[in-house]
């Protein structure tokens, strides 16, 4: 009984949306749940947020590992946050300045970290093991010679040798790989549609 | 010369992470610049559709990224404002992700002073909202319920950039410069397919080899790929234009080429070595 | 007080603190992490708050011209519900939030992914084998048939690989091998792409503040 409720609501709301895609009378009702779905949504950023800070509190709180820097977080938000509600989110207020000098670059730097990681697993992982593993190689070495205008220095057709593999075998490989998970996706669909996949409901009590 | 490649091998990796580094501050440093030679490919067809729309045309344009992509997209974007607003083509701008809304001001606010372009009349920010496909699909049938004011909370009913646009139909391609879900996936979705609306875009290095399916299908017009799609760009619109500014993803392409034949070495080293542990191995055997 | 200057500054301090990790790990890059962290929670909650709910939810329910609709007040208890999941005694609640995102998402994907990924992808192979071109793009479009159905042979599970099936895997986990190497590739671009990114911030905005012009 107690997961009849959410189960009605998830199969009626996905009926309306596939249904308005062919019936035109449903049209209406979808663009309400649509308009419903973005406020729903939207809650759950709060949820992050709330879990966020609670994480970080009982670190405080009980003195776990790290927990010296969990007022950095804390006061992170509350900063982002404050400024954001009392100062306004416009171009050079608090909240503007903070995110272009502090998080910005704190971001980008984030992900450039990848690049070392990457230069190091290449250097100790990629090993030419079998002979696909060196097709792989070799595929890769083409693309990244092409990618860059020291390959056509090297000769003038490494450029179109490296858009023929993307055109051909690499379209070929994530076409095949597109239509499969395309449907699983429709199965996985309809199978959380009629309540046969229940597994983001959480336990059954 | 066996016990040196086998040491090899085994080489702190904080030795490599030294060596990548200089592979990308010494170009850098030394302004080393190559020439970009523009063949013909995904980069080339987005430039020509948008080439081929008339003046007063309206393209939507979508940040969906945030600056952990800013070095790839961000250049994409200055390049895109810029050959829109020379064309005289009208930019309304959106974002399915929260950050994108800034990093996109910055883009347009940048171009448009420097072209003497207004915002509302010639190009606009909505802003962003959650729901992405979603979104995509409500957008469909009418803009204003979704975005009835813009970025700073003026209502757009009355905006001139905004007339005649009621839904996604009316405008006449969409962009999107994407660094995963949502977006182009989205936009080629909910948009394109189900609206008949060309869409272009820009990607991520990551994600382009997965949106080619798209591209030979031609659900997608035209596809900037990493920062060698924005270089492609930023070169093909300076040659039309000879004021455009100077971007920032040619002057990385030499920092580029040369990381790129640094990892190639440390794979061949990392094999040479990997090769002569594995002999010796047999050999002892 | 030069504005420009200090963001430049704590943006460069922020951006080394954070490459210190690669050193190893130690208090800085800890607390740039931490710092990131809570600034990002922070974006996102003022952002959901400006661009969202209040235009789209309580604009919509309080309107400024005056007036209420009621009907409003129902996404708004489904979002609430969704907070209930951090309460034991209440977290049941939030499934009917879920199943509310859950079913709209379902429903509306499994159209699109039907129409776009599967529909229009088999029929842009199909279609490639009947335009025409020159023996070499007449040679690919073979080539990327045979790599679509091989691949897909290949991540067909249900019978064992063998014999013709076999065959057809093994050409398929061939091709796939081709395609990985090319996404291996963009890959290592995309992240060596972030790394210069940075670089020149650091090289051209912050060094210039010290003097130091290259």
């Amino acid at each position: 009984m107690r997961l009849a409720i959410p189960l009605t609501i998830t199969f009626v709301a996905g009926m309306i949306m596939i249904l308005q895609f062919f019936v035109p009378a449903t049209q209406s009702l979808g663009e309400s749940l649509q308009e419903w779905y973005m406020i729903v949504a939207s809650f759950a950023i709060f949820l992050g947020a709330m879990n966020l800070i609670t994480v970080h509190v009982h670190k405080i709180r009980f003195r776990a590992k790290n927990w010296k820097y969990s007022p950095v977080t804390i006061a992170g938000f509350a900063a982002m946050v404050l400024t954001g509600l009392f100062m306004g989110i416009e171009t050079g207020r608090p909240f503007d300045f903070m995110f272009t000098t502090m998080m910005v670059p704190m971001g980008a730097t984030m992900f450039s970290l990848l690049a070392f990681f990457v230069a190091s697993a290449a250097f100790r992982a990629f090993r030419a093991s079998n002979w696909r593993a060196t097709l792989l190689l070799a595929s890769a070495f083409i693309v990244m010679l092409g990618r860059v205008p020291i390959g056509s220095m090297i000769w003038n057709r490494i450029p179109l040798v490296s858009e023929w593999i993307m055109q051909v075998p690499n379209l070929a490989g994530q076409r095949a790989v597109m239509i499969g998970a395309a449907m699983g996706m429709v199965a996985t669909s309809l199978r959380m549609i009629f309540g046969i996949e229940r597994s983001y409901l959480g336990g059954t009590d | 010369m066996a016990k040196f490649i086998e040491k090899l091998g085994t080489v702190d990796r904080r030795v490599i992470f030294l060596l990548m580094a200089l592979a990308v501050i010494l170009p850098l440093a030394f302004r080393m610049n190559l020439p970009i030679p523009i063949e013909e490919g995904p980069s080339k067809d987005l430039y020509d559709a948008i080439e081929a729309l008339p003046p007063g045309s309206r393209v939507l344009l979508s940040f969906d990224y945030d600056p952990s992509t800013m070095p790839e997209l961000q250049p994409m974007a200055v390049a895109l404002a810029q050959h829109l607003m020379t064309k005289d083509i009208k930019i309304v701008s959106m974002a399915l992700w929260p950050m994108g809304v800034s990093l996109g001001n910055e883009a347009l606010t940048m171009v448009g002073d420097s072209l003497g372009r207004e915002e509302y009349v010639d190009w606009v920010n909505l802003g962003y909202k959650t729901g992405g496909g979603v979104l995509i699909v409500r957008m469909g049938s009418n803009i204003q319920t979704v975005f009835p004011n813009d970025y700073d909370g003026n209502p757009i009913a009355d905006m001139p950039v905004m007339e005649g646009v009621n839904k996604l139909g009316d405008f006449d391609m969409i962009i999107s410069l994407s660094a995963g879900d949502p977006g182009i996936p989205a936009w080629v979705m909910m948009a394109g397919d189900r609206f008949n609306i060309p869409i272009g875009g820009g990607c991520t290095a990551v994600s382009a080899p997965q949106f080619y399916p798209y591209l030979g299908t031609g659900q997608m017009v035209g596809l900037l790929g990493g920062l060698k799609g924005a270089a492609d760009y930023e070169t093909m619109v300076r040659l039309e234009e000879d004021d455009a500014a100077p971007g920032t993803a040619t002057p990385g392409m030499a920092a580029q080429s040369v990381a790129h034949l640094v990892i190639m070495l440390f794979i061949i080293i990392g094999n040479i070595a990997y090769l002569s542990t594995k002999q010796k191995k047999g050999g002892l055997r | 007080m030069n504005w420009e200057v200090i963001g430049i500054w704590l943006g460069a301090l922020l951006s080394l603190s954070l490459y210190s990790f690669l050193y190893k790990d130690n208090p800085f890059y800890k607390f740039a992490e931490h710092l990131f962290v809570g600034m990002s929670a922070g974006y996102w909650v003022i952002y959901t708050i400006m661009n969202v709910l209040v235009p789209n939810w309580w604009q919509n329910m309080v309107p400024p011209s005056g007036g209420f609709q009621p009907i409003w007040i129902i996404p708004g208890v489904l979002g609430l519900f969704m907070l209930f999941r951090l309460i034991p005694k209440l977290s049941s609640y939030s499934r009917l939030s879920l199943a509310l995102i859950v079913g709209t998402g379902a429903g509306l994907s499994m159209t699109a992914m039907l129409q776009t990924n599967a529909l229009a992808q088999v029929h842009g192979t199909i279609i490639s084998l009947g335009t025409g071109g020159g023996w070499f793009d007449w040679v690919s479009n073979i080539i990327m048939v045979t790599g679509v159905v091989c691949g897909l042979v290949y991540f067909f599970f249900s019978k064992p690989h063998e014999g013709v099936m076999g065959g057809a895997a093994n050409v398929g986990i061939t091709l796939l091998m081709v395609a990985f190497g090319a996404s291996f590739g963009y890959t290592v671009m995309a992240r060596i792409s972030l790394l210069i990114g940075q670089t020149q911030f650091l090289l051209f905005d912050w060094l210039p503040t010290m003097g130091i012009n290259l």
